[in-house]
C-alpha cells in the first residue's frame, strides 16, 4: 500500500533578528532535513526532548508555518503547492489535536460551538453542524446534554482534551497530527484519553501522527517511532524493537532516563547530563557527540547518515555504519 | 459508529443551562454594591442632565444683577447664585449636559476608530502594524493635557474642537491597548486551530478575535471616561473649550473663581459635580472589569 504522508527533506529555520535594522544575523535550524513516511492506519510516535523540533515539525507538515524547503505529499497531492481552496479542502483530512487543553478553546464559545465550529467554515448549515457536534461530543464520551452548552472553563482538562479531539475528528479526516495530547493532563486522565483515542482510531481508520516527550505514551501507543534530535532523525524503526534494543546512543539514553518502578533500577546518575546545546549553532558532525559517551573524532567531522541495522530499523550512528 | 463512553464521565455534571456572556456579565454587575451604587448615581445625573430642560427652575444665563452670590439655601435659589446672579442648580443642570457631551463624545469616537485600528494593526502585523503604531506613539509621547491644550489652542476654542482635540489625546491609547490584545489573543492556539481547520480571516476573526478582544477594550475604555471628562472641564477652564454664556461645569469653575473669597461653597458646586461623575465612572468601570473577566 503507499504511503498515506511522505514528508521529504522538510527544513524550518527561524531567523534570529537583532539591532535596530532587524537583520538577520542567526539561524535557528528547528527542523533541519527530516524525511518520513507515514502509513495509512499506522500510529507513528515521534520522540525527543524538549526543544528538538516536535512542535514546529508538526505545524510546518501541516502548512501552518511556511517550511524553507523540503515537500509533503497527501496521498498523491503536495501539501506546499497546493491552491489556497484546494488547501482549505484538505485540511479537512489533517487535523492537529493541540497540547495545551486550555489555550486551544476559544473561552467565548460553548463547547457544542467550538466543534460545531469546524463544519460551520466548511459550508455545512448552523442546525446540521450543532447536530454533528452534539454526536461528536457523545463519541468523545462527554454527554452533548450536559457539556454541549458550557464553556471550558466549567469544565476539566482531561474533559477538555475530549473536546479539542472531537474538534478535530468532526471535520472526517484521514489523519491527525497529535501534539503531546496528554502531556498536560494527570496520569490517570492521560490513560483514559490514550485508550479513546485509540477506539476513536479503530472506529474511524484513522491515521495518527503522536508527538510526545513521553516515552511510555509512545510506547504504549505507536506502531512505529521515530526519534528527533535537534530537528534531525537520530533513529527510526517499529516501537516494539527501539523499545527492547534501541541502537542510537540517545535513544538508549532516553529509556535509561526514564523512571522505573523497580527500586532496584534507580539510577544513581542520570545518562544524560545537561542541555541540548543552543540549536543556534548545532555541534559539526553528529549533533549528539557533545553528550554522546561514544564520541570519536569521526563524529566532529563527519555526519552520520542513516544506516538501516535491521528491516526498516534506522539509526544515524557511525557506531553501525563503520561495523559494516 | 460510536464509542461507548465511561459512565463516569457522563454521570458528574447536573444539568447546565446555556448563559449567555452579556447576561452573565449583568448578572454579575448586579450583585456588587459598590457597582450598582454608582450606577444609580450616575444615571441620576445623566437623567438630570438630559432633563435639564424640564427640570431647572430659570433659564441658565439668565441672571439678575440684585441677587449676585446668594448663598446655598436662598429662598427661591436652592444652590444659590453665580458672580451673574444666575440660578446655579439651573446652571449645573444645563451645565452637566455640555459636560458629559465633551467628555463622553470623544471617548466613543476614539474607542470605534482606535478599536478598529488597534484589531488591524495586530491583526495583520507588518507595515500595516508598524505605521498604525509608529503614528500613534507620535501622539501618545505627550502627556495628555498638554496635547489637548496645545490642538485645542491651535483649533481655537468651542465645544466642536474640543470633540477633536480630546478625541486625538484618546485614540492612541485604545489603539495601543487593542493592538496589544489583538497580538496576544492571535497567537493563542484556539486560533491556531480554526486555521488547522481552514478557517479563513473573517470567521476568525468574527468568532475567535472579536468576541475576545472586545471585553479588554471596553474595559480599558470606561476607565478613560473620567480622565476625558475631567480634561474637558479643564479646556474649558483654560477657555479653549466652551465658551461663555453657556454652562460648562469647569468653565463654570472659572468664572466663580474670584468669589472664592466671598463665599467658599457655591464655586465649589461644579467642582463637586466633577468629582461625583469622574468618581461614579471610575467605580463604573472597576466593576465592569471584574464583571467581565472570563474566568479560564
Amino acid at each position: 500500500m503507499p504511503p498515506l504522508m511522505t514528508v521529504e527533506g522538510l527544513v524550518k529555520h527561524f531567523p534570529v533578528r537583532r539591532g535596530v535594522f532587524r537583520r538577520t544575523t542567526q539561524l535557528l535550524r528547528a527542523v533541519d532535513g527530516v524525511s518520513f513516511a507515514v502509513e495509512p492506519g499506522e500510529t507513528l510516535g515521534v520522540v525527543g526532548e524538549s526543544g528538538c523540533g516536535k512542535s514546529t515539525l508538526a505545524r510546518v507538515v501541516l502548512r501552518l508555518i511556511e517550511a524553507d524547503a523540503g515537500r509533503v505529499r497527501f496521498g498523491d497531492e503536495d501539501l506546499f503547492t497546493a491552491s489556497q481552496t484546494r488547501l482549505k479542502r484538505l485540511r479537512r483530512d489533517l487535523q492537529l489535536v493541540f497540547q495545551d487543553p486550555y489555550a486551544s478553546l476559544n473561552p467565548r464559545m460553548t463547547l457544542r460551538d467550538a466543534i460545531a465550529f469546524n463544519l460551520i467554515i466548511h459550508e455545512t448549515d448552523r442546525g446540521t453542524s450543532r447536530r454533528r457536534a452534539d454526536d461528536m461530543l457523545h463519541d468523545v464520551g462527554l454527554d452533548p446534554r450536559l457539556f454541549g452548552g458550557r464553556y471550558p472553563h466549567e469544565v476539566s482538562g482531561g474533559q477538555r482534551q475530549r473536546v479539542n479531539i472531537a474538534r478535530a475528528l468532526v471535520l472526517g479526516p484521514k489523519l491527525v497530527v497529535l501534539d503531546e495530547p496528554v502531556s498536560a493532563l494527570d496520569k490517570s486522565v492521560q490513560a483514559q484519553v490514550l485508550n479513546l483515542l485509540q477506539q476513536l482510531k479503530a472506529a474511524r481508520q484513522l491515521t495518527y501522527v503522536l508527538i510526545s516527550h513521553d516515552l511510555n505514551v509512545i510506547e504504549y501507543a505507536s506502531d512505529r517511532v521515530i526519534v528527533l534530535y535537534l530537528g534531525k532523525v537520530v533513529e527510526t524503526g517499529p516501537a516494539t524493537v527501539i523499545a527492547e534494543s534501541p541502537k542510537h546512543p540517545y535513544t538508549q539514553a532516553l529509556f535509561k532516563s526514564a523512571p522505573s518502578m523497580d527500586p532496584a533500577q534507580r539510577l544513581v546518575e542520570p545518562p544524560l547530563t545537561g542541555d541540548p546545546p543552543n540549536p543556534l549553532s548545532p555541534p559539526s558532525g553528529c549533533r549528539f557527540r557533545t553528550r554522546c559517551p561514544f564520541a570519536t573524532a569521526q563524529c566532529a567531522e563527519v555526519e552520520p547518515p542513516l544506516h538501516e541495522i535491521s528491516p526498516r530499523h534506522f539509526a544515524a550512528c557511525h557506531l553501525y555504519s563503520n561495523v559494516n | 459508529m460510536s464509542v461507548s463512553a465511561p459512565a463516569i464521565l457522563t454521570a458528574t455534571p447536573a444539568a447546565t443551562i446555556e448563559t449567555s456572556y452579556w447576561r452573565l456579565v449583568g448578572r454579575r454587575l448586579a450583585r456588587d454594591p459598590t457597582t450598582l451604587m454608582a450606577g444609580v448615581l450616575l444615571g441620576a445625573i445623566v437623567l438630570a442632565a438630559v432633563l435639564a430642560p424640564v427640570l431647572a427652575p430659570y433659564d441658565p444665563a439668565a441672571g439678575s444683577i440684585r441677587l449676585r452670590l446668594s448663598p446655598i439655601g436662598t429662598a427661591g435659589h436652592l444652590l444659590g447664585t453665580d458672580e451673574q446672579g444666575r440660578d446655579m442648580l439651573s446652571r449645573l443642570l444645563f451645565g452637566g449636559r455640555m459636560t458629559l457631551l465633551a467628555g463622553l463624545t470623544p471617548i466613543v469616537i476614539a474607542c470605534l476608530f482606535g478599536g478598529v485600528l488597534g484589531i488591524l494593526a495586530g491583526y495583520l502585523g507588518g507595515a500595516t502594524n508598524s505605521i498604525i503604531m509608529r503614528t500613534s506613539d507620535i501622539f501618545y509621547a505627550f502627556p495628555a493635557i498638554l496635547l489637548a491644550i496645545a490642538i485645542s489652542g491651535a483649533l481655537g476654542p468651542g465645544l466642536g474642537n474640543t470633540l477633536i482635540s480630546l478625541s486625538v489625546v484618546f485614540l492612541p491609547r485604545i489603539i495601543r491597548v487593542a493592538e496589544a490584545v489583538t497580538v496576544q489573543t492571535k497567537s493563542l492556539e484556539y486560533v491556531a486551530a480554526a486555521r488547522a481547520s481552514g478557517a479563513g480571516s473573517w470567521p476568525i476573526v468574527r468568532y475567535h478575535l472579536l468576541p475576545n478582544v472586545l471585553a479588554p477594550i471596553l474595559v480599558f475604555t470606561s476607565t478613560q471616561v473620567s480622565l476625558s471628562i475631567i480634561l474637558a472641564a479643564g479646556l474649558s477652564f483654560l477657555g479653549l473649550g466652551v465658551t461663555p454664556p453657556a454652562a460648562e461645569w469647569g468653565l463654570m469653575l472659572n468664572t466663580l473663581r474670584q468669589s472664592i473669597y466671598v463665599d467658599a461653597w457655591v464655586p465649589a458646586l461644579p467642582g463637586v459635580a466633577i468629582f461625583l461623575v469622574s468618581m461614579a465612572f471610575n467605580l463604573l468601570s472597576d466593576g465592569l472589569r471584574d464583571a467581565m473577566e472570563v474566568r479560564g
